[in-house]
């Protein structure tokens, strides 16, 4: 059965892999036309790339996506391995069936829906308390924790299942406290699930366009926001310049992610872990 | 509890029940304030009267005259089902993500499957080959296909040059180019689960069933496809669940006969700035939505009782 090289399904997977990669590399090789017209091929140049840094409105758009996802990435790896351990360890307590479904719906929830619920949370809440004032970074902040939380808790989830229980049981015999117990045993055990979970919260964050146009206010704009809005007016050398460096920066931290990932145990976990889904 | 203890108390275990709620309470309330109860100021802004104010809506409870009053205006909900628009934008993303969902699992299949048989040094591999495009920015992979369907695009160009077409096919802003946008965007969702569950299929029975007299094609729908059944569950949920609620690919792909209830909703909240309306749409879409995460949740749970 596996000896056939040429199978209907070997057939199908090389055209998948074709068809998710083909849109990509076309994109890359595009960045580096000479021509406005993003058509017709006027040999290779590199201009659009610097017109890229000089735009004012995109490298600012860029920090504050960079903040607000390094800030989120790492608040939700927090949270995570907090809902991690709670879902683990702590075996049954009250409310664990509404938390697991509370931290499994935003995988599968629509972003419009998410985005608007928290928009109408934060104006309901200014009104009434006061509190957020504006809505901009913080706002962004909070709803990003929010989705990531799902993602880390999953790939933090399914490393401390695999985890040998007993370290932990024989160093609280030998005295350790729980809290000693988590940062010199747990903690280090669990770091590539961490670095991934980071990771992948990074580029979530990064990326998303819906729940950040809901809940940000004037003055906060992010990355994914100005290229959709330059996007709606077509295809432009710019933006694809721009999609050229993204997807290189992403496949790097990928690539970090996966091999982080392998590295501490050499099977295929690994790879789901990268995804967030502990399937 | 004795007085002994009530005066001298014993600080660890106090100690380690306060850390123990601290971490039971800090995810818990997150999650329960900003995921929970937004849903519940869905609901409630559901039945507002849009007003011209901030915030644009009004408020369900008056305090006059010492008498509480709740009013409870029906009216958005009515003006969802007279307007044959929104009824025909449901109709519309179900029939899209449904169609959608079947072209991910035709082609997602028989990848997954072919990813379990491959030779165990390459699965890793190949996994994250089909999983690194999910990474990159979504709206980057939809932006590419815009690019490429034009009608002064690269398929386009290619199709003339071949003398396949005379004329130019008009592919983007069509619902072609929305199926292809979302295969496209959601093809690894689909693929994951079905790997993960075809891996660990045990092949002693496949042996078996060989050794019997069973023939390769009957072997694989009485064998291999039933038993990877949680895995299409998680994947075509994984897949038609976000579909259904999709803005970004209906926005940049989709034409006019596009009719999405995700865009809708958009163009309401942010064109039309009537909240009451968009509060509707998104609760009318959470009902329809509500059985396949209640599928997805329960094939979830399933798969981890099975694994422990």
């Amino acid at each position: 059965m596996t000896g056939k090289k040429y199978s209907f399904s070997n057939i199908v997977l090389g055209f998948g892999l074709m068809f998710l990669y083909l849109p990509m590399f076309i994109l890359v090789i595009y960045s580096f036309n000479a021509s406005r017209l993003v058509t017709v091929w006027a040999g290779f140049s590199i201009r659009w790339y610097g017109e890229l840094f000089r735009d004012r409105q995109l490298v600012d758009a860029v920090i504050t996506s960079l903040e607000i996802a390094v800030s989120s990435a790492t608040s939700a790896v927090i949270l995570g391995t907090m809902a991690a351990y709670l879902l683990n360890r702590y075996g049954r307590f009250r409310g664990r069936t509404l938390f697991s479904s509370m931290i499994t719906a935003p995988l599968v929830m629509p972003d419009v829906i998410i985005g608007l619920s928290l928009l109408l949370m934060f104006v309901s809440l200014s009104t009434s308390i006061g509190w957020p004032e504006d809505r901009g970074m913080l706002t962004i902040w909070i709803a990003h924790v929010t989705f990531c939380t799902a993602y880390t808790t999953i790939v933090i989830s399914s490393r401390l299942r695999e985890m040998d229980i007993s370290i932990e049981e024989a160093a609280m015999d030998l005295g350790a406290s729980p809290l000693k117990t988590l940062f010199v045993i747990t903690l280090p055990t669990i770091s590539p699930a961490l670095v991934s979970a980071w990771l992948l919260s990074f580029t979530l964050s990064l990326d998303d366009l819906v729940i950040s146009s809901f809940v940000a206010g004037p003055g906060s704009t992010t990355l994914p926001m100005v290229v959709f809005s330059s996007v709606r007016l077509g295809v432009s050398p710019k933006v694809n310049a721009l999609a050229t460096l993204i997807i290189f920066c992403v496949s790097l931290a990928a690539f970090v992610s996966w091999w982080m990932a392998r590295r501490a145990d050499r099977n295929q976990r690994a790879a789901y872990q990268m995804m967030g889904r502990d399937q | 509890m004795n007085l002994s203890k009530l005066l001298s108390p014993d600080w660890r275990e106090w100690r380690s029940e306060f850390g123990r709620r601290t971490v039971i309470g800090i995810p818990f309330i997150w999650m329960l304030l900003f995921f929970l109860i937004p849903f519940v100021i869905v609901l409630k802004i559901s039945f507002a009267y849009t007003e011209i104010a901030i915030p644009p809506y009004s408020s369900l409870f008056e305090y006059a005259d010492e008498a509480l009053t709740i009013v409870l205006h029906l009216g958005n909900y009515i003006w969802l089902a007279d307007d044959p628009l929104y009824l025909s934008a449901y109709f519309g993303s179900v029939e899209i993500a449904f169609f959608g969902t079947l072209f991910c699992l035709a082609v997602g299949y028989p990848m997954a499957y072919a990813m379990a048989r491959a030779p165990k040094q390459w699965q890793s591999a190949l996994l994250v080959a089909v999983l690194l495009p999910s990474w990159t920015s979504f709206l980057i992979r939809i932006y590419a296909w815009m690019g490429i369907l034009r009608n002064n695009g690269l398929l386009n160009n290619l199709l003339l040059w071949m003398g396949v077409i005379d004329q130019p096919l008009q592919i983007l802003n069509t619902n072609v180019a929305v199926y292809i946008g979302i295969v496209y965007a959601y093809l690894p969702f689909m693929v994951l689960p079905i790997y993960s569950n075809l891996v660990k299929l045990d092949n002693s029975l496949l042996e078996a069933a060989q050794d019997l007299g069973t023939r390769p094609l009957e072997c694989f729908f009485k064998i291999t496809l039933p038993l990877s059944r949680n895995g299409i569950i998680a994947g075509s949920m994984l897949v038609f669940i976000p579909a259904v609620g999709e803005v970004v690919i209906p926005q940049l792909l989709g034409g006019p006969e596009t009719l999405m209830i995700g865009k809708i909703l958009w163009q309401e909240f942010f064109n039309n700035r009537d909240w009451p309306v968009a509060s509707a749409l998104a609760i009318v879409m959470l009902l329809v939505l509500l059985i396949p995460i209640m599928i997805f949740n329960h094939a979830r749970l399933r798969e981890m009782e099975e694994r422990s």
